[in-house]
């Protein structure tokens, strides 16, 4: 029963995960973009819901209603601004560019907010401590639950965008040929803006739910960052239902991981990317996608 | 009345120059046959008049209106649409897919998934097929309707028979007659000297980035454009190759 919870609550933990990584990996699907900073936009997302939530005192599910666009916008210009220069520059270049931007971020948030930790359990209520207790050793926390729910609801969105609505096709065309998309009218560096936007606004989704449910400081980021990364390519790269079962994954080696020995739990998590990164369908994938 | 107007125009490719001064003009309902061995800067005028290449020198001028600046989806907007060399399919996509793509900017007009299809029928059965399962020429058929689903004031095809079967060709050649007749302005890129002129009113021979003939299809003999296009023989009066460097 106990392992039985533990994959239940990976489940979860991965709904977390997935939520943070199908940012990460829709840029990647639509540039081919690496985004190092994906962690830290999560983590800026995070700041900016505890700071309407604490100085309204209102909800964080409805602080972060207004942080959406916020970050869809920042999101946009840091497409038209930085990654759009950078792209013309060769893959390599993109890879500093979000490196630099992840360090002024994590630098520009303890400027702001010092280095205190700080968290949104206590302002979403009973909704980040509640559970249903199914047995004694097998519960369902609320929280839990609102993200997995969340996740589909993202990544069911993504998906649908993707596959049946004209902004969709367009992300598709430009994906798969951004000279030939131009050559059809589409305006491929506003679907990249367009896309990076929507990318960091589910970063800042996935950066509220990582602050409901644990503490935050502003060097949470790059740890957050492996996770998703992680994530992405146990999916397989580029995949938004791949992306899911990645975080699902990811989350439920590190749940089972934590029953054996607390201190296992992370390390549990990265000894699972690295077996599946090991294995000649992933081999194969990587090799594919690094040459498209 | 002239649709598309290119003046001195060159492209290059880092340090060599393919495009180098080439002018000329394209009436309404004409159709312009640009021929030229490999190599000989036809695609890269093509990309450049359509914007997926930059111009260093020159202008377009699309119904009198200057495009040069505009980027390639500007461009489609104002009427210029290009069917690449090698057809460039979203290949992930389905046929119907890579139609609404192109006519989601559509300029008004007639074309529109339902007229595409009627003028391609070989595309109709394959509507829901992914475009990496497509033949050759099911792919440059699709390729042409996508182009056509923008309502072009100008259509440019690059190498329309480049890699297709006999009977493909013939299929194709078909449609962009049909196409041609129903009063459509093309610039046509073309290896195939006969099927060039078979469906051109004038033809434009270019080599090593310089217009060596440019004549009408009926005044032109095909061993005329032959040689020019090898750059053998001594070329028509008009030749701006031989009044370029008499000048130079």
């Amino acid at each position: 029963m106990t392992l039985l919870n533990a994959v239940l609550q990976g489940v979860f933990l991965g709904s977390l995960y997935a939520l943070l990584a199908c940012g990460l990996s829709l840029i990647f699907g639509v540039m081919r973009i690496i985004n190092l900073a994906h962690g830290d936009l999560a983590v800026l997302g995070a700041y900016l819901v505890w700071t309407i939530s604490t100085k309204l005192d209102v909800s964080p599910f409805l602080a972060i209603l207004p942080v959406l666009p916020v970050m869809f916008g920042l999101g946009y210009l840091l497409q038209r601004s930085i990654l759009a220069r950078s792209l013309r520059s060769g893959p390599l270049v993109p890879l500093l560019a979000t490196f630099g931007v992840s360090i002024v971020l994590q630098n520009g948030l303890l400027q702001v907010f010092s280095p205190d930790v700080r968290s949104l359990g206590s302002s979403a209520g009973e909704i980040s401590t509640g559970s249903w207790e199914i047995t004694s050793q097998l519960s369902v926390p609320y929280i839990g639950l609102v993200m997995m729910l969340v996740a589909l609801v993202v990544l069911g969105g993504l998906q649908y965008t993707l596959q049946h609505t004209a902004f969709g096709r367009d992300m598709r065309a430009t994906a798969q040929d951004p000279d030939t998309a131009s050559l059809v009218g589409i305006p491929a560096s506003t679907i990249y803006a367009k896309a990076t936007g929507i990318a960091v606004a589910t970063a800042a989704v996935a950066g509220a739910f990582l602050a409901i449910r644990a503490s935050f400081d502003p060097g949470s980021g790059p740890p957050q960052l492996i996770f998703a990364f992680e994530a992405v390519v146990i999916g397989g790269l580029g995949s938004l239902w791949g992306t899911l079962v990645g975080g699902v994954v990811l989350g439920i080696a590190q749940t089972v991981g934590a029953t054996i020995d607390p201190q296992y739990a992370i390390l549990t998590g990265h000894l699972v990317f690295l077996l599946i990164l090991c294995t000649p369908r992933s081999r194969a994938l990587l090799s594919r996608r690094s040459t498209s | 009345m002239t649709l598309l107007e290119v003046k001195e125009l060159e492209a290059r490719h880092g340090l060599l120059k393919a495009v180098r001064g080439i002018s000329f003009a394209v009436g309404e309902g004409e159709t312009l046959a640009l021929v030229g061995a490999n190599g000989a800067g036809k695609t890269t005028m093509l990309r450049t008049i359509a914007g997926a290449h930059p111009a260093s020198e020159g202008q377009v001028l699309l119904a009198g209106e200057d495009v040069t600046r505009l980027p390639a989806h500007r461009r489609v907007a104002q009427g210029l649409a290009l069917v690449p060399e090698g057809r460039k399919l979203f290949p992930e996509m389905t046929v119907l897919e890579n139609l609404m793509v192109a006519g989601r900017r559509s300029r008004t007009g007639a074309w529109n998934v339902e007229t595409v299809l009627e003028a391609f029928p070989m595309l109709k059965p394959l509507r829901d097929k992914r475009a990496s399962e497509l033949s050759g020429g099911q792919q440059q058929a699709a390729s042409i309707g996508r182009a056509m689903m923008t309502n072009p004031q100008v259509l440019l095809i690059d190498e329309l028979s480049l890699g297709l079967s006999p009977v493909a060709v013939d299929a194709v050649y078909e449609s962009v007659t049909a196409l041609i007749e129903g009063g459509a302005t093309v610039v046509l890129v073309e290896q195939d000297l006969q099927r060039a002129m078979s469906v051109s009113d004038r033809v434009l021979c270019v080599l090593e980035g310089r217009v060596v003939l440019e004549a009408k299809t009926g005044d032109v003999t095909r061993k005329q454009i032959t040689d020019a296009y090898f750059g053998v023989a001594s070329t028509p009066s008009n030749d701006p190759a031989r009044s370029d460097s008499e000048t130079s």
